[in-house]
């Protein structure tokens, strides 16, 4: 099969996969179009894993997306890309099989950061949540009446699962190393909402501890973690919820620009090869792919939500189509949602990623858990996270993506005065860019 | 007529039966100043961005001359609407955050999916009744006959109004809906009315809440003045009270439009009318495009609690600001061809129940019966026509529909 016979193949068969071959459609290509997934799954919504399908509310296989267009697709299922071959315009399958393409978007996504084995990750008993899979298998194991559930990493997933499991009437115990919940994504003068909230629903939350390493019992199944100050937990069932990394194994000796942070793209998606030029017939999209964005001066970050991966999917199917006369910027404001203790969160912008060093609550009370809080930096409005307030935020978006002062909005309907606060964000991990944008 | 007179027309009722090219000359300048002070705002992207704006506030002016006859609900009516922000007891439509939060809280709690579809049934008897009733008739009165008496029954079923007493429901509601018109408080006698009204229908109100206590049943009425889960009372009396009467006045007159002005539209549309009695399926398409071509509310008021820049202008600290909902669906920058009544349409966010904070709390009941009532007439109503277009109209220019509606027919299908 010749090339241009072969079409576009969009590898990576989630949110971000199927979004993007629907816009192929829907921007009038017509000729082959391929979708490759390492899961048997047609794709499928990835945030209730963590909420209703935990909680049982929702069947493991009712999260299914709808497609919305006629795809027309070949779907290549339950086999990962392995390698890409550049100059023979094709990629491998785990099967062994060749797949020609003309054009291909890379949206591979990321994983789930696993425990090591040599610390006791190998241990039955022992889950991390990102797939379908997962949150079937997570969910039977709840439902089998753990006596205390150990959840490592009180981030967006680890909360979520927290507060499932209390939903389920289970003990739980939540382990980080930050002094309060969501430090990373909220700051701790934030998340310290999120800890009293842990606390009501009688989670127990060990604050600025780390689990060093996990034991098991005679039949090889998880019993207890032992942590860095020398204590330890009793736990049955441990659910490891330490973000993820990029799904880029398989690009590793194809000549990109790609690492476990992501593959690295220009400004219209294009992938660029390793020697910083962009390839013309490979785009990439969602959790898997870094770009500058122009919102941020250019900076490179990848975003891990879920409007990101629809939102760039549609734009890479844009340019893929486009002559290279009329490559488009993808501009992106990070949005992502949660919901977790009865409470509906959502936020815009980017917090700790771009230097928040202020914060302050513009409307609503933190007493009363319901409130609109805007990050500042440097005098400006840098991102705004709503609890129980969703309405308004899409006010604060607008002056968030407009750059205005911090507090951008002033005589609100319900609002007091402001104390700007430090919004107590840890130290980064490693170098700070490029930046990281966690959760969808 | 100068352009910051133009929202006077559109409250004229010379210009009731087509506002719509009044509205797309205010859309010229979408957000456009008027000589009382008032700003009128007619552009989807304008609303769009205002109604998640927080300082646009429901409560309203405070008051100059408020009057004081001892009877707090009394006051809140006698008060020109525009004066209504520092009384005590005001439905929440008429309130901001976070007072507002609380009781939206608690009716939405009440006012569940289950709730709503456990009616569907009940609608589509009482439709089929309806029509039955017209059985013989060469003609059919519609609001008479069938967009006006469904609603207020199916309100009083949610709320838990005896079927006997709905009658004096249907006077009720219809007075005090006049209350939401700008014109309203011009008009002395009126307002009486109104006061006379709302101290009937709250002195029932109160006397059936106290009924609902004392032998709760499944209705809406009894789960609102049940005690929440703490053993506290979710909202006071008359929270509780105001709160009844918004949800029977909001949730009768507007569907009565829904209906009317859907069957008008389908009437106009002979084509479209006929697709939809061959293919029901179509009701929801239906249904959204009437929602945006020809809603029943067609604007609403706020005021700026600050100076707010949109659209490239500044609206005023303090202003009135008109959020005409009816123009921005018929926005050409938003829709394509948007005098065109097309079911077929992607992509239809129309303001239909407005939107933000306030967004119909009754958008789904209001679907159901709409659907059933019209579905039913498509397929029921033999060769029907209408006897005057344009229909005469009722005076309100914000909940704008048909006072009577005509339509000729050859007969009646059996149901």
């Amino acid at each position: 099969m010749s090339a241009a016979e072969a079409g576009i193949v969009v590898v990576g068969a989630s949110l971000a996969g199927l979004r993007g071959a629907e816009a192929l459609r829907r921007h009038g290509y017509a000729g082959r179009l391929t979708l490759v997934g390492d899961e048997p799954h047609r794709p499928y919504d990835r945030p209730p894993l963590s909420k209703h399908v935990l909680s049982g509310e929702l069947a493991p296989d009712a999260t299914v997306l709808p497609e919305r267009a006629a795809l027309d697709a070949q779907w290549r299922l339950g086999h990962a890309a392995v390698a890409l071959d550049r100059d023979a315009k094709a990629i491998r399958l785990a099967d062994g099989s060749v797949l020609a393409y003309e054009r291909l978007l890379i949206a591979t996504g990321a994983q789930a950061r696993p425990w090591p084995a040599a610390s006791g990750g190998a241990l039955a008993g022992i889950f991390t949540l990102r797939g379908r899979d997962d949150a079937a298998r997570l969910r039977t194991a709840l439902a089998g009446g753990p006596a205390r559930v150990l959840i490592v990493g009180a981030g967006l997933i680890g909360c979520e699962a927290a507060s499932c499991c209390r939903d389920l009437g289970l003990p739980v115990t939540l382990v980080d190393p930050n002094p309060t919940p969501l430090a990373r994504s909220l700051g701790t003068w934030v998340g310290g909402v999120i800890a009293d909230c842990l606390r009501d629903a009688g989670v127990t939350f060990h604050a600025g501890a780390q689990v060093l390493r996990f034991a098991g019992d005679a039949s090889g199944r998880v019993a207890r973690a032992h942590l860095a100050d020398g204590g330890a937990v009793e736990a049955d069932l441990v659910i490891v919820a330490l973000g993820a990394t990029r799904a880029t194994d398989w690009l590793s000796g194809a000549g990109l620009m790609a690492d476990a942070g992501g593959v690295t793209c220009d400004g219209a998606c294009r992938v660029l090869g390793a020697d910083g030029t962009p390839c013309p017939d490979i785009y990439a999209a969602g959790d898997v792919a870094r770009w500058p964005n122009p919102l941020y001066g250019g900076r490179l970050m990848s975003v891990e939500h879920w409007g990101n991966a629809v939102a760039q999917a549609a734009h890479a199917a844009r340019n893929m189509l486009a002559p290279s006369e009329d490559q488009q910027a993808y501009h992106h404001l990070p949005a992502f949602w949660s919901s977790q203790f009865g409470i509906n969160i959502k936020a815009v912008g980017l917090s700790a990623g771009a230097g928040a060093d202020a914060v302050a609550i513009v409307q609503g009370s933190r007493a009363s858990r319901r409130f609109l809080a805007v990050y500042g930096r440097a005098g400006r409005s840098i991102a705004a996270v709503s609890f129980d307030q969703a309405r308004w935020l899409p006010a604060y978006a607008e002056a968030v993506a407009a750059g205005q002062p911090f507090p951008p909005i002033r005589d609100a309907s319900d609002q007091g005065g402001f104390l700007a606060m430090a919004p107590g964000f840890p130290p980064p991990r490693a170098a700070p860019t490029p930046i990281e944008a966690h959760h969808g | 007529m100068a352009e910051d007179t133009l929202f006077s027309e559109v409250l004229d009722p010379a210009n009731r039966a087509d506002p719509y090219p009044i509205y797309a000359r205010l859309r010229e300048n979408p957000v456009a100043p008027q000589r009382d002070g008032s700003v009128v705002v007619s552009s989807h992207a304008a609303i769009r961005s205002l109604i998640f704006d927080p300082r646009l506030s429901s409560e309203d002016l405070p008051p100059s001359h408020r009057p004081r006859t001892g009877n707090p609900l009394k006051d809140w009516l006698l008060n020109p609407i525009k004066d209504r922000i520092a009384t005590a007891h005001r439905p929440l439509i008429f309130r901001d955050p976070p007072d507002h939060d609380t009781l939206r809280h608690a009716v939405m709690r009440a006012f569940s999916v289950a709730r709503v579809e456990a009616l569907r049934q009940r609608i589509v008897r009482d439709v089929d009744a309806l029509i039955d009733a017209c059985v013989g008739r060469d003609e059919v009165c519609l609001v008479e006959d069938l967009s006006y008496p469904l609603p207020v029954s199916v309100i009083c079923d949610l709320l838990g109004v005896p079927e006997a007493d709905e009658p004096r429901f249907q006077a009720w509601a219809t007075q005090l809906a006049t209350a939401l018109e700008p014109d309203a408080r011009h008009d002395e006698a009126s307002r009486h009315r109104t006061v006379a009204a709302f101290d009937a229908i709250s002195g029932y109100m109160r006397a059936l809440i106290r009924e609902k206590r004392r032998r709760p049943t499944a209705d809406m009425l009894s789960a609102l003045a049940a005690p929440g889960p703490d053993g506290k009372a979710v909202m006071g009396d008359f929270d509780l009270i105001s709160t009844a009467i918004l949800l029977l006045v909001a949730g009768h007159e507007t569907t009565v439009n829904l209906i009317t002005n859907g069957m008008l539209t389908l009437l106009r549309h002979p084509q479209e009318l006929e697709r939809l009695r061959a293919d029901p399926e179509r009701a929801p398409r239906v249904i959204e495009e009437l929602l945006r071509y020809e809603p029943p509310v067609h604007f609403r008021t706020r005021k700026a609690l600050g100076a707010i820049a949109v659209a490239g202008r500044i609206i005023p600290k303090g202003a009135p600001v008109i959020l005409l909902f009816a123009a921005a669906n018929r926005d050409p920058a938003r829709f394509d061809d948007p005098d065109r009544f097309d079911p077929d349409r992607e992509d239809n966010q129309h303001f239909g129940f407005g939107g933000g904070l306030h967004y119909c709390m009754g958008a789904p009941l209001a679907r159901i019966e709409a659907e059933i009532a019209l579905v039913a007439l498509c397929r029921r109503l033999v060769a029907p026509g209408l006897m005057a277009d344009p229909p005469p109209y009722r005076p309100g220019a914000s909940l704008r529909g048909p006072e009577r509606l005509g339509i000729r027919i050859s007969g009646i299908a059996p149901g």
